[in-house]
């Protein structure tokens, strides 16, 4: 030990070890292997046991046992057996349980903090000044929830059994953000947990076996990405939930597709960090340190591509480096530590790989150097410049302590920049210009925007990604709502199978007399354009009667469609008021030419029920017209000093597929609420009565609804639906057919991830406002864009 | 101490070093709670650095009731402000806290008692703490302290000139008393309570900095907030930035409510996190400050010792 009068001279700051007695003593309990926690009972493992590493030094800790399918049946069984009970404690009592976990994870906080850090690799810094008292707080905001549950969402009831699939790089953190809004709403749970970080579960496990939360209410299987597929495939499970890439994202949405289960990713990202010239360069550089520095950079939402306005990018990145030579990377449990031990050894041949593709590719890596610790998993944090938006360290997650770098010149250029990626989960906008700040939020496509600030998260605050990062929401209402299905999705009958794709081959049946003929086209860009197929097929009423020629679309007319709804840009920029007069003007334009569409309708129905169709129409008019300037969001409380706002963003392209009943209202009910938000549409309505559409064009054209806001493609449902389902500019799809169309619809959308709404293949009463309009319509037509703006000066 | 580099002599006032510069709060706030948070020093390392923070110490008396005896019995502490069996543990030879800071006319007393020790006289000037006597007024205020044997004059700047974005009128003042002084070192109070935003005290710091000042100061000790980590990391980074482009050595000195060990510490993590550790020696660091010596003495015994110690068994200062 060097001398005090030495120290003097130096200034080294000397170990600052966390005592870890405490672990090592629970892990010498456990030193038979971790198991499962099912029904309320630690189950032993069995088979052969996989060894969980300590990061920091490479050493064995643990031993772990995976669950094969009879464990995973087990759990599911538990669950369910357990679920009718839980739902049926009052949202009270619900919330004493949540109380008392909060209440545990505090009086353990330290011990949670040390087993954390031993597990994965991060420093105790983070793990007991953020991780614990981010996982104590999401007990208590969700104790709130279940306290409020029935005054906050009246006639909503809990899914059922969760399945939950977690990551490694927040064991705990991520479990109290799945298992606290699943308990609060009534659900029960089977989570598996990563298997390179199994401990926070087995511990979180035993506090809940301390508190007394009924058996079978949480249960937990461990293993590798088997079971987590045992998990998610089960169908037992009624709601799946999965933090983790993108790729594993993209095969649970296939592998679920058509279960009927409920669905929310959080999946990768490639958040863009954008530095203005009139940034606090300083700031910014911490801001750094907190993004792609914080967690050894396994951060989903870590800001990892800096994009730095040209003018002082030499500066920022003078300043950068200077900062990053301040790093101190080594043993996580000592508290003078800013960078721990990434996961495991595989994980580190991965980040390794990448920067060295970086490299190849020309990008000139900037590391912190020093030594590192000889054991372990560690490495140097740094960050490139001189890469190109193609590269692959731009355009793949590095899941490392690294970050990419570019310039841009002006803030339009850094959106764009910002949003030339698959991903869409965070942004970070560094300026003290607040019309800039705010303008370069408004513009990036991503669920968290933070302003001169990273990764500040709070239970209160929505967090979840837009376009591959995935959807659904964790954190504040929209991660309740999650959990919870809303009172007008209740069951309705199956739908009947579909109806045979039209054909254009002529028609021998009776016809309507001679008159002038019509000719019903298509409406795409605000103009009516003949079918790319040059064909068109007959329609025939409810005798069998011819009654006129639609247009036969095809995936080109749908490719057409898309492209212009992606250019309508400015529906979503014009106020709500502005949309809503459209939507008025659209009624009354409906009104005055009533006499036509009852005529058609009549033709397969009623003229009661006609008429009657038609008045639903006028009035669901109205009424998403009245909404559309009532729904902007709110605001969170967070943090002091933060105004963190919850902003409903429309998804951009809609598609939306329509049943074949009810041609005018149903066509209406899907589409009014989708623009009524800002979203531009591209539908196809009903298949066996698209006629509808050639009226509705004309009414369109006299309503003063843009060009390109709503396109209307007629045609065979289940091609057209393909097209859209597979189509990288469609947002977000909603459809009504046959359970079995269902179910390949949500395969195919998973190629963008885009969310579907498919109500499970069954019919709805239109006419029943209860079913046929209401928030469950408009929560799908928008996704939460979180901002973070602090404040003060 | 001699230090170990040419003395500053400030710059031309250069307003586009710190016009466009807009220092963000919440940024500034978040850096200073987790910087201390993200260091911690232990054992032999926590007794090196308070013994550090002892040798950093501007012992300070600046009180309307202060006499030629108060000022020597601080001026004794001064000489030896550890109990020489605690140093004798630790192995160490004598140490003496950084300077004695007292009004100008408690300077001969000062000087007189310090004869011999190598601890030099801080003398508060320019009107102390307002700093709104006429400028000759302030500017002979400096002469008769240094003529009485002020080595360090702290003087205070006029924060109508931060208010009012006058910013050569408060280079122009300094730079007429940083003359004045000749060679005695001055410390230039910014008086950042008074200031309010950061992004004022960072464009103060830098002007203060430009016209010449050794050190630039937070606080009084007078104003309703005295040094805080932001106001300190915003001044240091502004000292950072003054120096990547002059390379002229300039000091800090945070003073006013640093009271505890822990503040020491908290502020020598900061030095050496946003300047290195030369800037944490005691001729580029002073803490301003009268009571912090207590706690550290007896921190310092409970190293020793190992058992908790009280006040009165330490000399009072």
């Amino acid at each position: 030990m060097p001398h005090i009068r030495d120290i003097m001279q130096t200034m080294d700051y000397g170990p600052a070890p966390e005592d870890s007695s405490e672990v090592l003593h629970w892990l010498d309990g456990h030193s038979g292997g971790i198991g499962h926690f099912i029904d309320g009972t630690f189950l032993a493992p069995s088979g052969p046991l996989a060894d969980v590493y300590s990061p920091a030094d490479a050493r064995v800790i643990a031993r772990l046992g995976h669950a094969g399918a009879a464990e995973v049946d087990a759990a599911v069984e538990a669950a369910r057996a357990a679920q009718a009970g839980w739902a049926a404690l009052s949202g009270h009592d619900r919330a004493r349980y949540l109380y008392a976990i909060a209440r545990h994870v505090q009086k353990r906080e330290r011990f949670l903090a040390v087993l954390e850090t031993m597990d994965n690799g991060k420093t105790i810094r983070e793990t007991r000044d953020i991780d614990v008292p981010l996982v104590a707080r999401h007990f208590y905001h969700h104790a709130g929830w279940a306290e409020l549950l029935e005054d906050s969402f009246p006639g909503h009831v809990p899914h059922g059994v969760c399945g939950q699939v977690i990551p490694w790089n927040f064991p705990l953190l991520m479990l109290a953000w799945k298992v606290a809004p699943a308990l609060a709403a009534g659900n029960t749970v089977v989570l598996k947990p990563a298997d390179l970080t199994p401990l926070a579960a087995q511990a979180f496990a035993e506090i809940c076996v301390e508190i007394g939360l009924p058996p079978g209410v949480l249960n937990i299987v461990q293993g590798d990405g088997a079971t987590g597929a045992l998990v998610t495939g089960h169908p037992g499970v009624d709601k799946v939930a999965f933090t983790g890439s993108t790729e594993v994202g993209r095969t649970i949405r296939r592998q679920t597709a058509g279960s009927g289960k409920a669905l929310t990713l959080e999946l990768g990202g490639k958040s863009p960090f954008i530095v203005c010239e009139d940034a606090d360069l300083d700031a910014a550089v911490e801001g750094v340190v907190d993004a792609v520095w914080f967690n050894q950079g396994e951060v989903c939402c870590a800001g990892s591509r800096i994009l730095v306005q040209e003018g002082v990018a030499e500066e920022f990145f003078d300043r950068l480096r200077a900062r990053m030579a301040t790093l101190r990377v080594g043993d996580p449990l000592d508290k003078t530590m800013d960078v721990g031990a990434v996961v495991s050894a595989g994980q580190l041949a991965r980040i390794s790989e990448l920067l060295a593709h970086g490299q190849a590719e020309g990008a000139v890596l900037h590391s912190a150097g020093g030594d590192l610790p000889a054991d372990g998993y560690f490495c140097s944090p740094g960050f490139f410049t001189g890469t190109g938006p193609g590269d692959t360290v731009n355009r793949e997650e590095i899941f490392g302590p690294v970050a990419t770098t570019m310039t841009f010149r002006t803030p339009d250029e850094a959106v764009q920049l910002a949003n030339d990626t698959r991903y869409g989960l965070a942004a970070t906008v560094w300026s003290q210009d607040i019309d800039r700040a705010i303008g370069i939020a408004a513009g990036v496509k991503s669920g968290v925007v933070w302003i001169n600030a990273t990764n500040l998260f709070d239970a209160g605050a929505p967090f979840g990604g837009m376009r591959e990062s995935g959807f659904g929401r964790e954190g504040g209402r929209a991660g309740m709502a999650a959990y919870l299905v809303p009172p007008s999705s209740g069951p309705g009958q199956p739908r009947p199978a579909p109806a045979p794709a039209p054909v254009a081959a002529p028609f021998g049946g009776a016809q309507d007399g001679p008159g002038i003929d019509a000719t019903a086209k298509l409406y795409v860009g605000g103009r009516q354009v003949r079918a790319d197929s040059g064909q068109s097929f007959t329609v025939t009423d409810a005798n069998g009667t011819a009654i006129g020629q639609a247009a036969l679309g095809n995936r080109k007319d749908i490719r057409n469609a898309v492209e212009a709804a992606s250019k309508a840009t400015g529906w979503g920029g014009v106020t709500a008021h502005n949309r809503a007069q459209v939507l008025y003007f659209l009624a009354e334009n409906l009104a005055q030419r009533r006499a036509g569409f009852e005529a058609l309708l009549a033709r397969n129905c009623t003229p009661d029920l006609a008429v009657a169709e038609v008045d639903a129409a006028i009035r669901r008019c109205f009424w998403y017209a009245a909404q559309a300037d009532k729904r902007a969001g709110v605001v969170q409380a967070t943090a002091a000093r933060h105004v963190t706002l919850s902003l409903n963003e429309p998804w951009g392209v809609v598609g939306v597929v329509c049943p074949d009943e009810a041609p005018l209202l149903a066509l209406l009910s899907l589409v009014l609420p989708a623009l009524a938000m800002g979203n531009r549409v591209v539908a196809v309505p009903s298949q066996s009565q698209p006629l509808v559409a050639a009226l509705l064009y004309q009414v369109l054209e006299t309503s003063d609804i843009p060009a390109g806001v709503l396109n209307l493609v007629t045609g065979p449902r289940a091609a057209l639906a393909r097209t859209l389902a597979e189509h990288d500019e469609v947002a977000c799809l909603w459809y009504c057919g046959s359970a079995d169309d269902a179910a390949r619809i949500e395969a195919w959308s998973a190629g963008n991830l885009k969310p579907t709404w498919t109500d499970g293949g069954r019919l709805r009463d239109w006419a029943d406002p209860a079913q046929g309009q209401g928030n469950a319509f408009l929560d799908r037509a928008t996704q939460v864009k979180t901002v973070w703006i602090p404040y003060g000066d | 101490m001699i230090p170990d580099f040419p003395r500053m002599t400030g710059t031309p006032f250069t307003p586009a070093d710190f016009d466009a510069v807009r220092v963000n709060r919440t940024a500034a706030e978040r850096r200073a709670a987790s910087l201390t948070a993200r260091r911690s020093v232990k054992k032999e390392w926590q007794a090196a650095w308070l013994l550090r923070a002892v040798t950093c110490i501007d012992l300070t008396t600046l009180a309307g009731d202060d006499t030629p005896g108060r000022v020597a019995r601080l001026c004794a502490k001064a000489r030896a402000p550890l109990r020489p069996d605690l140093l004798d543990a630790l192995g160490l030879e004598p140490m003496t806290v950084g300077a004695v800071c007292v009004y100008p006319t408690m300077v001969p007393h000062a000087v007189r008692a310090l004869e011999g020790s190598g601890v030099p006289v801080a003398s508060v000037a320019t009107g102390f703490p307002a700093g709104l006597t006429p400028l000759p007024l302030r500017l002979e205020e400096i002469r008769y302290a240094v003529g009485e044997g002020a080595a360090e004059i702290d003087i205070v700047i006029t924060r109508e000139h931060v208010l009012t974005g006058r910013w050569s009128a408060l280079y122009d003042e300094i730079a007429a008393m940083r003359a004045v002084c000749g060679a005695a070192h001055m410390k230039a109070i910014l008086a950042t309570g008074d200031l309010k935003t950061l992004s004022n005290v960072y464009r103060a710091s830098m002007v203060a900095m430009q016209a010449g000042a050794d050190f630039i100061k937070t606080s009084t000790g007078k104003e309703n907030v005295n040094a805080t980590l932001p106001v300190s990391l915003t001044m240091l980074r502004a000292l950072r930035d003054f120096q990547a482009r002059t390379g002229q050595k300039v000091g800090f000195k945070p003073a006013g409510g640093l009271k505890t060990a822990k503040d020491a510490l908290a502020w020598l993590i900061l030095m050496k996190e946003e300047l290195g550790t030369r800037h944490m020696m005691p001729d580029l660091f002073r803490i301003g400050a009268s009571s912090l010596l207590g706690d550290i003495e007896r921190q310092i015994e409970h190293h020793v010792t190992g058992r908790y110690s009280a006040a009165n068994r330490h000399a009072l200062a």
